[in-house]
């Protein structure tokens, strides 16, 4: 029963409430769905089938009022996305809810997913659309004295496009005392039934949060009661920005999303626009895709590592993983002349072919890290003190796993096999020989197990692609390849227009809607493009796996120690960049 | 006339050694650090880096001397000296050799315990008076952890006061001739530098100034040589317990061919690499997993050993 069309099933079951299916280039089933029974038909695909839609994978808004290209499209000022994920099906659908009026207002979802709290607060603060029902819908990425929604399509993009910025006296004081914590607004209560509360600020600048986080703590002794965190101090504003980059230029800012992941940022932003142009990279792109990419995912987890030894106390573990990060660094630097940031991927290929001797530098390192990864074994997760810290701290079961969105390792930890390059398989990982590691308890620990046999197995695969590095061109022969290849260009005239055309306008990507979702080294990293026929898209949603797997921790942390909220910090594996873009 | 001098003179040089030493670890323990961690550690001041203690002597001392307007200000200001003067004073019970010894106490053994009990203040207070969230919790973690460790320390120690027949630390020592305490006495020895860790909270016992929960504790507010104090006080705590390992266990200056007060100061380095050693390997419990420690652990292993070694004595008649 689970292969009927879900489509088809909606209209049967909820008939005038679904006005309209939207074709994508992703070919993910979006349905138009009537405000009014917007609640119940999610009620419906969370709950009412069989192996339901029981991930809210994204919530979202796009502001339609500038867009173009909308035939076949309902009338709407505002649509809210809905994206969810079905791991029963493996299959996700999008519910878009049109809404009129210049400050439109849903019905919240945070009855029917936990998660939908900050996804609706991130659209309130962007777009301006008020939910209702929602129990704090206030800013969440902007500071609070902001004026205006930046993501709306009058908000300006350029700081040259409002007044100096300045801050007299008076502001400042202003912008501080809106930054007081005032447990009463968040529903705290001051006082127990026989004990004061203590309200900690642990951040935004500690060093256990790894980056500006604030966590406000409701403490009774060192316990702790209830917390709030409170985000946005990295918001950079890189969907905005998507706004005016062209599609070529974006790639640097989808680097800096998780400053770890390097390339690995790239990928979902490259196939989204590659899906979105109809182009397929040459096998020898996607080769030397996939094994930068888990050089990355490898030097990912060797921060998490070495960071997360750290925060349970251990002081020299941080120093030899980060030694190791250094050599795939310098395999990294050889091929694409970058380190932390190269932004090296191409739409359409990457941007150089790789160097002599490369393959040298990467069959040391598969010979280098193997033992050292089984010494950190003994050294770190054998450790008693570290288990005794770590064991059955920040538990969720499966089930709370799916209800919040988490994905990746943390999700996997739960027992649950789901690995986007396994049940998705993208970029030539189908060809790929490796497992999916699993645990069972989903508690600090065993995210830490998780991420450790995933180092080894991303050398499984980087093993392979050395083995096996196809020959051929490294870019496409695509048109909206970009850059565009340059041999050809002084040969006929035509190609050398559309190079000239798309080096300075940047290439105009045909107008539609594109999702694309890989697995990050922290979760599920995706790009939700829209593009208008334009040189730069109209909306550019990136979906991130930190924000998701972060709004959990005042869930999880409940009843804990502040020892134990850093060591469940710690086995998140989160980077801020990538929770507030 | 002449004894007073030398007295005097003692005291000088036993309150310059600890206090030369204790500077001198700053740099040992960066060096060894970056030894066990691949890295250098300071190596620019002077050869080996050495005069990196000088730099940093300057740098504390030239720094603003800050009181936060929110601090109570005589308390904040004393809690730094007290932990310096009580750890200071149980050096002057320390035998380095048979005749140096700044005074031979026959309640020595006594006089280091109460001394090191009211180190428990000094942290205690300074916690207190900084009027901040961080050292509060920092001030408590110090209160209730080394008030449990102080109460095995003792017991851990009944055992080489029955074997010894005496509180004197050198008598301590003499009774050592032949056979030294560390194997008669090996659970106290174990009690009694898990205990000495906890005493001188570094880590894995430094709760009270966990980095990476509390930011620095009790002293979050200290700057300049107020933190300093502080500072110093860790080192030579760490010298001070290694220094009663040696005394209690260790057979003090004992050891053939060599000089006396050579094999104090040798084996007394030992333990400081060793403490050192620790800081390098070991994560760090949680707060209430330390309490258990100390009170179902610690706690039973030190009374069984009192039961044993009086049962063994007194069999022995």
């Amino acid at each position: 029963m689970v292969e009927t069309n879900i489509a088809d099933e909606l209209k049967r079951v909820f008939a005038e409430g679904v006005i309209a299916c939207q074709q994508t280039a992703d070919n993910v089933p979006t349905l138009w769905i009537d405000p009014e029974r917007a609640v119940d038909v999610l009620r419906y695909l969370r709950s009412g089938i069989e192996s339901p839609y029981a991930m809210l994978f994204d919530l979202t808004a796009v502001d339609e009022r500038d867009r173009t290209h909308r035939s076949g499209l309902p009338d709407a000022d505002f649509t809210v996305v809905y994206h969810l994920l079905s791991p029963g099906r493996n299959k996700d659908i999008r519910i878009k809810t049109g809404l009129r009026g210049d400050y439109p207002s849903a019905r919240s979802m945070t009855g029917i997913w936990p998660n939908a709290d900050w996804y609706e607060r991130e659209a309130w603060d962007m777009f301006g659309i008020t939910f209702e029902g929602h129990p704090h819908l206030r800013r969440i990425l902007m500071p609070p004295s902001w004026e205006g929604h930046p993501l709306r399509k009058e908000h300006p993009a350029r700081a040259t496009e409002i007044g100096p910025f300045r801050l007299p006296a008076v502001r400042e004081e202003e912008e501080q005392g809106a930054l007081r914590f005032r447990p009463e607004e968040w529903g705290m209560k001051r006082h127990g039934e026989d004990t004061d509360f203590m309200f900690l600020n642990l951040g935004p600048q500690h060093p256990g949060t790894h980056g500006l986080l604030r966590i406000i703590l409701e403490l009774d002794g060192e316990e702790i009661v209830d917390s709030v965190l409170d985000i946005g101090y990295h918001h950079r504003a890189a969907e905005k920005m998507a706004e005016r980059q062209s599609w070529h230029t974006f790639i640097p800012y989808t680097d800096r999303i998780d400053y770890l992941g390097g390339v690995l940022n790239n990928l979902p932003y490259v196939l989204a626009v590659e899906q979105l142009a109809g182009i397929t990279a040459p096998e020898k792109a996607m080769v030397i895709r996939v094994m930068m990419c888990e050089l990355f995912r490898i030097a990912s987890h060797l921060v998490w590592y070495g960071t997360f030894a750290q925060d349970v106390g251990a002081l020299s573990p941080v120093f030899y993983m980060f030694t190791d990060r250094e050599r795939v660094f310098q395999i990294i630097e050889a091929v694409c002349g970058g380190r932390m940031h190269p932004s090296w991927f191409r739409i359409g290929g990457v941007a150089h072919d790789l160097p002599r001797g490369w393959d040298r530098l990467v069959r040391e390192f598969l010979d280098y890290l193997p033992p050292r990864l089984d010494e950190y074994d003994g050294m770190v997760m054998k450790n008693s003190i570290l288990r005794a810290r770590t064991k059955g701290i920040g538990r969720y079961t499966l089930q709370e796993a799916v209800d919040w969105g988490v994905t990746g390792p943390g999700l996997r930890a739960c027992g649950l096999e789901w690995d986007f390059r396994k049940k998705r398989p993208y970029s030539g990982y189908e060809l790929f020989e490796f497992d999916i590691p699993t645990a069972v308890h989903g508690d600090c620990y065993d995210r830490g197990l998780v991420r450790i046999e995933e180092m080894r197995q991303s050398l499984r695969i980087i093993e392979q692609c050395l083995k096996n590095m196809p020959e051929g061109p490294y870019k496409s022969d695509h048109p909206l390849a970009t850059p565009p290849r340059k041999e050809r260009t002084m040969h006929d005239i035509e190609t050398l227009i559309t190079h000239f055309l798309n080096v300075s306008l940047g290439p105009v990507m045909p107008a539609g809607e594109s999702f694309f979702g890989i697995e990050a080294a922290k979760g599920c990293n995706g790009y939700y493009l829209i593009s208008d026929g334009g040189t730069a898209s109209y909306r550019t949603r990136i979906r991130t796996p930190s924000f998701s797997h972060l709004q959990m921790v005042p869930h999880i942390s409940r009843g804990l120690m502040i020892p134990d909220l850093i060591a469940i910090l710690g086995s998140i594996d989160f980077v801020l960049a990538d929770v507030d873009r | 006339m002449n004894e007073t001098i030398m007295r005097l003179l003692m005291i000088a040089v036993v309150l310059g050694g600890a206090l030369f030493i204790a500077s001198g670890l700053i740099w040992l323990e960066r060096r060894l650090l970056g030894l066990w961690q691949d890295r250098y550690g300071p190596n620019r001041v002077g050869p080996f880096g050495t005069f990196q203690v000088v730099a940093d002597m300057i740098k504390v001392f030239t720094k603003e001397d800050w009181v936060p307007p929110f601090a109570d200000k005589a308390v904040f200001v004393l809690a730094p000296a007290v932990i310096v003067a009580t750890i200071l004073m149980p050096f002057a019970v320390i035998p380095f050799a048979p005749a140096m010894q700044v005074i031979n106490l026959n309640v020595g053994l006594l006089f280091f315990l109460a001394m090191s009990a009211l180190g428990v203040y000094s942290v205690t207070l300074a916690g207190w008076s900084s009027a901040s969230k961080y050292s509060l919790l920092g001030g408590l973690r110090a209160a209730a952890q080394m008030l449990s460790y102080e109460v095995f320390m003792g017991l851990s120690l009944v055992g080489v006061v029955l074997l010894s027949g005496s509180f004197s630390l050198g008598r301590i020592v003499e009774a050592q001739q032949g056979l030294w305490f560390c194997i008669p006495q090996f659970f106290g020895l174990v009690v009694f530098v898990i205990a000495g860790v906890a005493e001188t909270h570094r880590l894995p016992f430094d709760l009270p100034e966990a980095e990476s929960e509390l930011v620095a504790g009790f002293h979050s507010e200290y700057s300049g040589m107020k933190f300093g104090m502080f500072f110093v006080g860790e080192y030579l705590g760490v010298t001070l317990v290694s220094a009663m390992i040696t005394t209690l266990f260790f057979g003090g200056w004992m050891g053939p061919l060599l000089p006396p007060v050579v094999w104090f100061l040798l084996k007394t380095f030992f333990f400081i690499c060793f403490f050192i050693l620790l800081r390098a390997s070991l994560p760090r419990p949680r707060y209430d997993q330390l309490m258990a420690l100390g009170w179902k652990v610690m706690l039973p292993l030190s009374l069984m050993n009192i039961v044993i070694t009086g049962g063994i004595l007194l069999a022995r008649g």
